[in-house]
């Protein structure tokens, strides 16, 4: 009982524009507390894309801009847990140089703590709480590299997908289906050889679709093109990813039960030696629930 | 345990750091890098976002008494005094009582390994799990030897 009152007091001083308590309430709801909160507005972009495409630098141009005109500016940066040691090394704050400039520009560092079905339990109540806090302009970095890293991008009402001039790796992954989430796309370091082509490329890959999103060519080094891409940012009409972000909870609610089933290093062993086939493995986890 | 690794001042040189950053990450903490040449005020507000246990600090340009003072006065100022602040690089003998004095509880000079920084690492959580205050502004006498 006297924890919960504790942790009350954190959200009230939180709420009350205290920017260590904010910090402190991450730390609360990322070990599972659920403070509660009314319905929050918040303005949240999720910037997602292949490592190395300059996603930190590029958001690192969103703080200065958006900052310098008056926002507050949140930055949730995730990185992967090593699934070895369970350790993080979370680089993204290092690569956006207003990242401790001042009162208006949070950056919080989070590792995916290999949770089964990524952050997405509970980077929307991070969300609701920077927004409840004050924060007016929300940015989600997640690592394009894993399935459960980028959907955590769903939790944004924004998304933006990075990609670098020498890798085509969004129009690969235009298969797996990352490339149906973005509002827009950016083809980053224009000032290298092959960016126009690669922005060609994608821009002709998506030209049969019905609303396809706005491809840009941009250099987040010398800025340029960001402030027209900054633009399309304000004006992009967020689509309802409601029944999206539904699909995303329940698939991270899923494997959280998979994963965390009693019986399921038993029946992996049983699959193992070839002793019971995959159906019969998924039936033996779902009868023994509960 | 999440740690930041800072390099404050004007040095400009980061192996050590960087080789500290990755040495913890294997020993399964979270560790946050800055980067090069950060203010004093920028690493506390860095220690204050990420709300890290654990601050590190590399320091090789001989402004350490400056600088890592500055530092642990900062963040007991902004309440952040249950902190735990190392430091390492090139710090000479004859200044480590000083700044063991501001509550910084580990030293760390060429030639440490990387695990005799885990094994600090170790000490201080089972030393907060037993209520024993290892912060940099709080009263312990206890520093690594």
């Amino acid at each position: 009982m006297e924890m919960g009152v504790k942790e009350q007091d954190i959200v009230d001083s939180a709420l009350q524009g205290s920017r260590r308590d904010l910090s402190r309430l991450l730390t609360l709801i990322e070990s599972g507390f659920e403070p509660n909160l009314s319905l929050q507005e918040s303005w949240t972009i999720g910037v997602t894309g292949p490592p190395g495409a300059g996603k930190s630098s590029l958001i690192g141009n969103f703080v200065d801009y958006w900052s310098s005109r008056g926002d507050k500016v949140a930055v949730l940066a995730v990185d992967p847990s090593s699934p070895k040691s369970g350790g993080a090394l979370l680089g993204d704050r290092m690569r956006m140089a207003s990242a401790d400039s001042g009162d208006s520009v949070f950056v919080r560092s989070l590792a995916t703590r290999n949770h089964p079905g990524g952050l997405s339990a509970y980077i929307s109540t991070m969300i609701d709480c920077l927004a409840a806090c004050g924060w007016n302009r929300i940015v989600i970095e997640t690592v394009g590299s894993g399935q459960s890293d980028y959907r955590i991008a769903a939790f944004a009402d924004r998304i933006l997908l990075v990609d670098g001039p020498d890798r085509g790796d969004i129009v690969q992954a235009e298969k797996a289906g990352i490339i149906e989430l973005a509002d827009i796309i950016v083809v980053n370091k224009s000032d290298l050889e092959g960016s126009e082509q690669a922005a060609e490329a994608i821009t002709s890959s998506l030209s049969m679709d019905t609303s396809p999103p706005s491809v840009h060519l941009v250099c987040s080094h010398d800025g340029t093109g960001i402030e027209e891409l900054i633009h399309d940012i304000e004006n992009c009409v967020p689509e309802s990813r409601s029944g999206l972000r539904a699909r995303e909870r329940l698939i991270s609610a899923w494997d959280s039960r998979l994963l965390n089933h009693p019986e399921l290093i038993r029946v992996i062993e049983l699959l193992e030696t070839g002793r019971i086939t995959l159906e019969d493995a998924i039936r033996e986890i779902t009868l023994s629930e509960g | 345990m999440k740690v930041i690794v800072a390099k404050p001042g004007l040095d400009g040189h980061d192996r050590g750091a960087k080789v500290i950053a990755r040495a913890l990450r294997d020993g399964g903490h979270e560790v946050v890098y800055t980067g090069l040449r950060k203010t004093p005020e920028e690493i506390v507000r860095a220690t204050m976002d990420e709300d890290a246990a654990a601050l590190g600090l590399s320091t090789l340009s001989g402004a350490h008494d400056v600088l890592i003072p500055a530092i642990c006065e900062g963040l007991i100022k902004e309440d952040l005094g249950r902190t735990v602040v190392f430091a390492g690089g090139i710090i000479p003998a004859s200044d480590r009582d000083a700044l063991h004095n501001l509550g910084v509880r580990a030293i760390f000079g060429p030639g440490t390994s990387t695990s005799e920084i885990l094994d600090f690492l170790n000490e201080v959580s089972s030393r907060k799990k037993s209520g024993e205050s290892v912060g940099v502004g709080e009263s312990s006498e206890w520093r690594w030897e």
